[in-house]
């Protein structure tokens, strides 16, 4: 039935072997030049976004096509390698924070002569560079804020989310909220590595030990940390068996009015922008202080392009022309990452969620994501496992932090 | 779905022994050149698509490759971290349960259809057809539906059970239970082939098989177990085997219906290759894993050849 499976690492190893034969062809002078560009950040509502970015390009430069590839954020990472050791990547590529340093050190990136550095963002053209060279310009960036119902707060009686309530405030407010004989939900986090290493940082605790060659969180803080996302399951968040951690749980839950509040990012904007109810959005609560997610995407050249002036000139564009700038503000496309402060004032100009601002606040106290040197996907789906493990109620927070550091050690170390 | 070429040749009658003559014919080079004609079609995909790939797999398994920086020669490393390594194990024991409940349900399940089937029924062609329909269906599609029915929360058979007041298990979101949903899963996707090949088996039964044991005073159970089994037994082998290899390989329903888990609990030998070579960057490893399981799938193949002569009749 799927033999051919027996041998799944070795179909990569052949079609490399067979497919770089034939990759590239050679560059033309100065005739006219198609480029490649794959990319995940427009799938899902945004690909007639970044079409319009990519006409207003080829306007402004006759000579040069761009092809655009778009899959799935799930699948793309895999098609990525798989297309790299193949042989037949993309002149210009998505990348996010993550992947970038697997990218950048394995030499599939080519050096950057970026010729406006200043227009970007300075922390994240800086998150895309090594020793000071740009192998990345960044593309757009998010951060994750906490969303309420207005509606069911002013049924429940209760005071809005505000920028400094703390985790017992929202506690209290999502046991307010939660009311089982309507099947109205209180809150909503999802239980991930992605939560968790945020959770850490909002409880003074770490992740990663200094050295990053060990993990640091099985302590009290990072139990406590631990609980306050578990502890939710079948409290104020419904259970697994309810459907909770499937794809876009919160948001149609929250959708449909049967959620107080929500732990999301800022690109679903767009998914609640006809909910028939009134939301707004504040900065995450922390326990002992602030910290907020941030997420950042990039595009890298690739090395091995025949093009590489025509593939730098439309990453640039891509990432720092006016067009871009205005078409991500005008659809909430995740936010550009220019340096010009009044440009993004526009962004706080527009309607619905009224607080916009907490959307910048929440960058003024960053969680980083943790990187190591090897081994980052693994560690992730540990950490991820082990808090299902515990929120799941099969093991308690402080067994799976234990199995989980136990675990993560062997790998990274 | 590969129908096997080499291993369905027990399926046929053993050839009768006629005498060989001495004088070995020589083939024409005409005749060579039909013959090879007629190999290239399958053999160019066969050796592109599978030998390529084994050899290009035991060349990988001895590097340090994530699929991106040049591969690193490291020998037997990968071979020894995986024997080393505890996961090896329980991802083996994960598919060896897997197939512990699913050979026995498909087996059974298309036996009882086969024979079902093999009577003179009203519309009989049109059952066939439609039980055979999930074989030829999309696995991702078929593990979509299954996931529904399967809703710890509002699935159909929860729901269901729900009626006789039996409280319906968290199906794939329970370690206890995701296996189990895999294997049903599994098995109601593979009735309709093997219920194909023992309809096929059961035809090939000379009916004057059963004239003699009903003259010989045997009852209808008689006559199954001692002319229907024996006689289905060359079908009965080849479903065997046949099942286990591809239940050692199990792959697509696991990725589409657990990815798994819940916490590992589904994690089988296929999947943790997946895994290995597309999320942890470790395609040596992942590829030295595939050759381990290569060498159980042959070693379990060989010993049923080998063990088929005391059960099997060709009749």
């Amino acid at each position: 039935m799927k033999r051919s499976l027996l041998a799944a690492g070795g179909i990569v190893g052949v079609s490399a072997l067979l497919l770089s034969a034939c990759a590239s062809e050679p560059a033309s002078e100065d005739g006219p030049v198609t480029i490649t560009y794959s990319n995940f950040t427009s799938a899902g509502g945004n690909e007639d976004n970044l079409q319009t970015i990519v006409d207003a390009f080829e306007a402004e430069n006759p000579t040069i096509t761009v092809d655009i590839t778009t899959l799935p954020y799930g699948d793309y990472f895999t098609t990525l390698q798989t297309d790299l050791a193949a042989g037949t990547v993309a002149d210009v590529v998505d990348t996010n924070y993550d992947f970038f340093p697997q990218l950048a050190s394995s030499g599939s990136l080519a050096p950057l002569e970026v010729t406006n550095p200043e227009s970007y963002r300075e922390s994240l053209i800086d998150a895309y560079a090594v020793d000071g060279t740009s192998y990345g310009l960044p593309s757009s960036f998010s951060d994750v804020v906490l969303y309420y119902n207005a509606d069911l707060f002013d049924t429940a009686g209760l005071d809005y989310p505000t920028s400094d309530w703390t985790w017992a405030d929202e506690q209290a407010a999502a046991d307010a909220l939660t009311d089982s004989a309507s099947g109205t939900w209180g809150d909503h986090q999802p239980v991930s590595f992605y939560e968790f290493y945020k959770v850490l940082d909002q409880n003074g605790a770490s992740f990663l030990s200094d050295d990053r060659t060990s993990v640091a969180f099985n302590t009290p803080a990072g139990i406590e940390a631990a609980e306050w996302l578990t502890d939710k399951s079948g409290t104020v968040m419904p259970t697994i068996e309810e459907g909770q951690g499937t794809a876009d749980f919160d948001t149609n839950l929250f959708l449909e009015g049967k959620l107080g509040m929500m732990h999301s990012g800022i690109w679903v904007f767009g998914a609640l922008a006809d909910a028939p109810f009134t939301w707004d959005i504040a900065v995450e609560p922390g326990n002992t202080q602030q910290a907020s997610a941030v997420f950042s995407n990039a595009v890298g050249v690739s090395a091995a392009s025949d093009h590489i002036a025509e593939a730098t000139a439309f990453a640039e564009f891509l990432t720092s022309s006016q067009t871009m700038i205005d078409v991500r503000l005008d659809s909430g496309w995740e936010l550009p990452p220019t340096s010009d402060e009044d440009q993004l004032a526009v962004y706080l100009t527009k309607d619905t969620p009224a607080n916009r601002q907490a959307v910048f606040d929440s960058l003024d106290s960053i969680a980083l994501t943790p990187l190591v040197e090897n081994g980052q996907q693994e560690m992730q789906d540990i950490v991820t496992e082990e808090l299902i493990e515990a929120q799941a109620g099969r093991k308690s927070v402080a067994d799976a932090l234990a199995s989980a550091e136990e675990r993560i050690n062997a790998v990274i170390g | 779905m590969v129908l096997p070429t080499a291993l369905d040749a027990p399926t046929v009658p053993a050839p009768s022994r006629a005498p060989r003559s001495r004088k070995k014919p020589r083939a024409s080079a005409g005749y060579v050149l039909t013959v090879l004609a007629f190999l290239l079609p399958s053999a160019i995909p066969l050796t592109l698509f599978v030998l390529g790939p084994m050899v290009a797999a035991a060349w990988i398994s001895f590097t340090e490759w994530n699929l991106i920086t040049p591969m690193e020669f490291i020998g037997w490393e990968n071979y020894r971290s995986l024997l080393a390594d505890e996961r090896t194990g329980e991802v083996f024991l994960h598919t060896i349960g897997y197939i512990a409940g699913y050979l026995p349900l498909v087996y059974i399940g298309g036996l009882a259809l086969a024979l079902a089937l093999n009577q003179a029924l009203k519309g009989r062609s049109l059952w066939r057809g439609i039980y055979f329909l999930p074989v030829v269906t999309s696995w991702i599609a078929v593990a979509i539906v299954w996931r529904w029915l399967l809703n710890p929360n509002n699935g159909v058979v929860n729901l269901a059970l729900g009626w006789f007041g039996i409280d319906g298990p968290g199906w794939w979101t329970d370690p206890d239970w995701a296996m189990i949903s895999i294997i049903l899963a599994s098995s109601w996707k593979d009735l309709g082939f093997v219920m194909v090949i023992l309809l096929a088996g059961l035809q090939t039964i000379n009916p004057d098989l059963y004239d003699a044991a009903k003259v010989d005073g045997a009852g209808a159970w008689s006559r199954f177990r001692n002319v229907t089994i024996p006689m289905l037994s060359p079908s009965t082998f080849f479903v065997v085997v046949i099942s286990l290899i591809n239940g050692f390989q199990v792959f697509d329903q696991v990725y589409a219906m657990t990815g798994g888990g819940p916490g590992g609990s589904t994690q089988v030998v296929v999947q943790q290759i997946y895994d290995l070579t597309f999320r942890y960057g470790a395609a040596g490893e992942a590829s030295a894993l595939s050759w381990l399981l290569f060498i159980v799938i042959l070693a379990v193949t060989v010993i049923q050849i080998i063990g088929q002569k005391r059960w099997v009749h060709y009749g």
